[in-house]
C-alpha cells in the first residue's frame, strides 16, 4: 500500500519534469492565429486605407465597435469630470487647480493634448460630443508609432510622410513624427503600458514630474524597481489591476479602496477595484509564524506602507518642490534662462530653475510622508477662500487616526507656492500657454496679465492683486511595488525615531521604551538592583556572609 | 535527628528551573528589544524569538502546573503568615550580625515564609498577568473588532509590559539572594545535582530508609 503511493509520488513529480520542457516546445511552435484575439485587424478592409486624421480613425473603429463612443464619453478619461461621493465634490481635471502647471482652463491645446479625444480647445464647453472625438489609438494603437502632439488638443502630429520629422513635439517631449495612422489602425490591440504611459507617465509636464510613482521606468521596470510589471517579476500591464467595464476603469486617486475587507471575493467573484486585496487576499502573508504577526498589521497599515519603502524609484526623479513665485527672472538681454543643478542617477541633468515654471527640487529614492486615509481625497477648490498666511492643502486626504475606514498609507507631498488671488483670498488660474497672446506667462512673463487672463477664461472673479501661498499637494503611492524580501524593514517603524512617529491610533511596540508604565517598570528594576547592592555592601562592611558561620 | 543529604528537587523540577531560567533570560533580552530598550538584535527576529521563547514557557508551565498539583508539591507554595517578621527581620538586620537564619529548611517545607509568600505572588498574580496579557497580545488578530480594540491592546501591553519589570525585579532579587548563607555555589548546588542537607527527625531518617530509598543519599561509610 505504501509502496504503491510512493511509487505514485515519484511518478507524478517524474511527469511534472517532463512536463515542463514539454510546454516549452509548445510555445516555441507557430503560434496560433489570432492568439489572444478572434479578430486580425489588418484584414479588415476598412482599415485598409490613408487616413487623414485621427477622427477619420475613429469612425471607422466605431463602424464595428457600435457602443464604444458612448462608453469612453462617459468615462473620467473623456469627461474629465469626476462626482466623489465621499464629499459631494465635483473633481477632474477640468474643475480642480493643482500644484502643479496649475489650471487647464486658459491653456487649452496644451493642457488637453492629453485628452482621451480630439479638439477639445475650450473649458468652458464640454468636451466635443461628436462620435468621431473619441481617440481609439491612444489606447489601442499597438505599433508603437502612435502619438499625440503637446499642443493640438488631442489630435496626432500628421505629415505627408509617415515617420518623418514634423514640427512640434509629442506629450511625451520627443521631437513630433508623422503618424502612419493606417498602420496604427490594423495594430490595434488590448491597452499595454506603452499606451497608458505616454499620457500617465508624464503628467505635470514632464518624466515621473507629478506622481512619483508613476515614471517612464516602467516601461520596462527591473524587478527591484516594480515587481508586478517587470518582465523578470509578474509582468503585468496596467489593466491587470485596473480592471475595466465599459471602457471605465478601476482605481482613482479622488476616491480610492483604501481597506478593501473583501480581498478575493468569493470564487470567480469579479472585483471591480484595483486593491492589492482583490488579488493577494486579506490576510496576504502565508506559510511562518511571521507571517500572522505580519497580517497583524493590515487593518491598520496599507500594503503599500510598508511593500514601496520608497518612490521615485528605477532611475527616473520626481519633482518634489516647485516654487512659481521666482518665475519670470530673464537674463540682461531678457531672455528666459535654464538652470540644472539636478543630476539624476542616469546623469541626466535636470532643471532646477526656469523662466517659466520657478524654482525646483527633485528627489530619487524618496521616503514617503504617511497619513491615515479612507480614501477619499477632499480639494481646495478655486471658490473655496483660503488663508494665505497658513500652508494650503491644495488637496486634504481624508481618514482618521485608528478609523474603521482609514489605514495609514504612504503619500508623496508635493510641496511649493503658487499663486493666489489677494483680494478674494482664494487659488489663483494662471494663463501660461499662449505663444500668440500678449498674457500667457511662458511668453510675456508677466504674472499680472497670466492671471488676469487666467481668471476671466475660467470665469472666475478677480479682486486684480495676486500674491503668492505655500502649498501642499498629496499624491497617493501605490504603484513601483518591490519585491518582498526588499519590503521596509519592521525596523524603520518600530523604533523611536521611527517613520510613523507622530501618527495617532495605532500600538506600536519598540516607538517608546519610556512611557510611563516603561519608566515605573525601570524604576522598579533600579531600585530593587539598588536595595540588593546596598544589601550585599551592609553585609561586606558588616564582614559576615549572614548564617550558619 | 540527623543531617541527610535529601533529593529536595527531582530531575522535573530541576529541569523545569533551568528551562524556565534560560526561557526568562530570553524573553527579557527580546522583550528589552521589542520595547525600544535596546537595538542589539534586529526588531523582527527578536518578535519571533520573544513569540517562540513565550510558547516554549507555557508548555513548560503547563507540565509543571500539571507536575506540581498531583504530586502535593503545590503546598510548598502557600504562604504563611507565622514566621514572616522573624524572616524579615533576620534579612534586614540579624544578616549583618552574622545570626543564624530564623528558618531551618526542611523537606516539605524548601521556602523559608518570605520565599513563600514571594512565590505566591508570582504564580497567582504575576505570571498570569504576564502570559494572559501576552496572550491576549499575541492573538490580537483573532479579537481585533475594530478601531476600539487599540485602547484594550494599549491597556493589555502596558500589563504586560509592567509585568515583565517585576519578573525582572524578582530575577535581580533572586539571584543575590543565592548569595547569602552559605554562598552562591552551595544555594546554586541543590538546584543542579537535586540533593540538599536537610535536618531529619529519625523518624523522617526511618521513614525515607524505609519507603523511599532514592532519596536519601547514602551515609558515607565512616573512615
Amino acid at each position: 500500500m505504501h509502496a504503491r503511493r510512493h511509487f505514485a509520488a515519484l511518478a507524478s513529480i517524474a511527469i511534472g519534469l517532463t512536463a515542463f520542457p514539454a510546454f516549452a516546445q509548445e510555445s516555441a511552435a507557430p503560434m496560433v492565429p489570432g492568439s489572444g484575439s478572434t479578430a486580425d485587424h489588418s484584414k479588415f478592409e476598412i482599415l485598409q486605407k490613408q487616413f487623414t486624421s485621427g477622427p477619420e480613425v475613429t469612425e471607422a473603429c466605431l463602424s464595428c465597435h457600435t457602443e464604444a463612443d458612448d462608453q469612453v464619453m462617459h468615462s473620467i478619461h473623456f469627461e474629465w469630470e469626476f462626482e466623489n461621493g465621499a464629499t459631494g465634490q465635483v473633481l477632474g481635471k477640468s474643475k480642480v487647480i493643482n500644484a502643479f502647471c496649475g489650471n487647464v482652463a486658459g491653456n487649452e491645446p496644451r493642457c488637453t493634448s492629453c485628452h482621451a479625444g480630439y479638439g477639445w480647445d475650450d473649458m468652458a464647453s464640454p468636451p466635443p460630443q461628436q462620435s468621431s472625438a473619441v481617440d481609439c489609438l491612444v489606447c489601442h494603437d499597438q505599433s508603437g508609432q502612435y502619438a499625440k502632439l503637446a499642443t493640438g488638443a488631442g489630435h496626432p502630429p500628421l505629415g505627408e510622410v509617415p515617420g518623418e520629422p514634423v514640427k512640434g513635439q509629442t506629450i511625451t517631449g520627443e521631437p513630433a513624427w508623422a503618424v502612419d495612422l493606417m498602420k496604427s489602425a490594423q495594430s490595434v490591440g488590448m491597452p499595454t503600458r506603452d499606451n497608458c504611459g505616454q499620457c500617465h507617465f508624464y503628467g505635470g509636464g514632464g518624466d515621473n514630474v507629478k506622481h512619483g510613482d508613476l515614471s517612464s521606468a516602467l516601461y520596462d521596470p527591473d524587478i527591484h524597481t516594480d515587481v508586478h510589471m517587470s518582465k523578470d517579476g509578474a509582468n503585468m500591464v496596467c489593466s491587470d489591476c485596473h480592471t475595466e467595464d465599459s471602457h471605465n476603469w478601476a482605481g482613482s486617486r479622488y476616491l480610492l479602496d483604501a481597506k478593501d475587507e473583501i480581498g478575493l471575493g468569493h470564487p470567480g467573484e469579479e472585483r471591480f477595484t484595483a486593491s492589492c486585496e482583490s488579488c493577494h487576499s486579506t490576510a496576504p502573508h502565508e506559510g511562518s509564524l511571521m507571517s500572522i504577526k505580519l497580517n497583524d498589521h493590515t487593518d491598520k497599515v496599507a500594503c503599500q506602507t510598508c511593500h514601496i519603502p520608497e518612490f521615485a524609484r528605477g532611475g527616473v526623479a520626481t519633482k518634489t518642490w516647485w516654487d512659481w513665485s521666482t518665475a519670470g527672472r530673464l537674463n540682461e538681454v531678457g531672455q528666459p534662462i535654464a538652470e540644472h543643478n539636478f543630476t539624476q542617477s542616469d546623469g541626466k541633468e535636470l532643471h532646477t530653475y526656469l523662466s517659466t515654471k520657478g524654482d525646483f527640487d527633485w528627489g530619487e529614492n524618496v521616503t514617503p510622508y504617511y497619513a491615515w486615509f479612507n480614501g477619499a481625497v477632499e480639494y481646495t477648490l478655486p471658490e473655496e477662500e483660503i488663508d494665505p498666511s497658513q500652508v494650503v492643502e491644495i488637496n486634504k486626504v481624508l481618514g482618521t487616526p485608528d478609523g474603521d475606514d482609514s489605514r495609514i498609507w504612504p503619500f508623496k507631498r508635493m510641496e511649493g507656492r503658487q499663486s493666489y488671488d489677494a483680494g478674494n483670498n482664494k487659488l489663483a488660474y494662471s494663463h501660461v500657454w499662449g505663444p500668440t497672446t500678449d498674457t500667457a506667462f511662458w511668453t510675456n512673463f508677466d504674472w499680472g496679465k497670466a492671471i488676469e487672463a487666467g481668471m476671466k477664461a475660467a470665469g472666475s472673479e478677480y479682486s486684480g492683486e495676486y500674491g503668492f501661498i505655500d502649498t501642499y499637494m498629496y499624491w497617493p503611492i501605490t504603484h513601483m511595488v518591490a519585491p518582498a524580501s526588499e519590503a521596509m524593514d519592521c525596523v524603520e517603524c518600530h523604533a523611536e525615531d521611527g517613520r510613523l512617529v507622530g501618527l495617532a491610533g495605532v500600538v506600536m511596540p519598540g516607538t517608546n521604551p519610556n512611557s510611563i508604565v516603561g519608566r515605573l517598570g525601570q524604576i522598579l528594576v533600579l531600585l530593587t538592583a539598588l536595595g540588593v547592592i546596598g544589601h550585599g555592601a551592609l553585609r561586606l562592611i558588616a564582614g559576615k556572609k549572614g548564617g550558619h558561620s | 535527628m540527623g543531617k541527610r543529604l535529601v533529593k529536595v528537587y527531582p530531575r522535573f523540577e530541576r529541569l523545569w528551573h533551568w528551562t524556565q531560567v534560560l526561557l526568562i533570560m530570553v524573553l527579557m533580552f527580546t522583550g528589552l528589544r521589542v520595547s525600544g530598550v535596546h537595538t542589539l538584535i534586529p526588531f523582527g527576529p527578536a518578535v519571533m524569538l520573544h513569540t517562540l521563547a513565550a510558547l516554549a514557557l507555557l508548555v513548560v508551565w503547563i507540565f509543571a502546573t500539571f507536575w506540581l498539583f498531583t504530586t502535593g508539591v503545590w503546598r510548598q507554595f502557600l504562604p504563611k503568615v507565622e514566621g514572616m517578621l522573624a524572616t524579615a527581620r533576620y534579612y534586614a538586620f540579624g544578616i549583618f550580625k552574622g545570626e543564624e537564619p530564623p528558618y531551618k529548611k526542611q523537606y516539605w517545607r524548601k521556602h523559608n515564609p518570605l520565599q513563600a509568600a514571594t512565590y505566591f505572588g508570582l504564580k497567582w498574580f504575576v505570571f498570569p498577568a504576564i502570559w494572559v496579557s501576552g496572550i491576549i497580545y499575541l492573538s490580537y488578530n483573532f479579537w481585533d473588532s475594530g478601531s476600539d480594540s487599540t485602547v484594550v491592546l494599549e491597556v493589555v501591553r502596558n500589563i504586560h509590559l509592567l509585568a515583565a519589570y517585576v519578573v525582572m525585579a524578582f530575577v535581580i532579587a533572586h539571584v543575590y539572594l543565592l548569595t547569602t548563607g552559605h554562598g552562591f555555589r552551595e544555594h546554586v548546588k541543590p538546584m543542579v545535582t537535586g540533593y540538599e542537607e536537610i535536618d531529619l527527625t529519625p523518624e523522617q531518617e526511618a521513614y525515607f530508609e524505609a519507603n523511599t530509598p532514592d532519596r536519601l543519599k547514602p551515609l558515607e561509610p565512616a573512615e
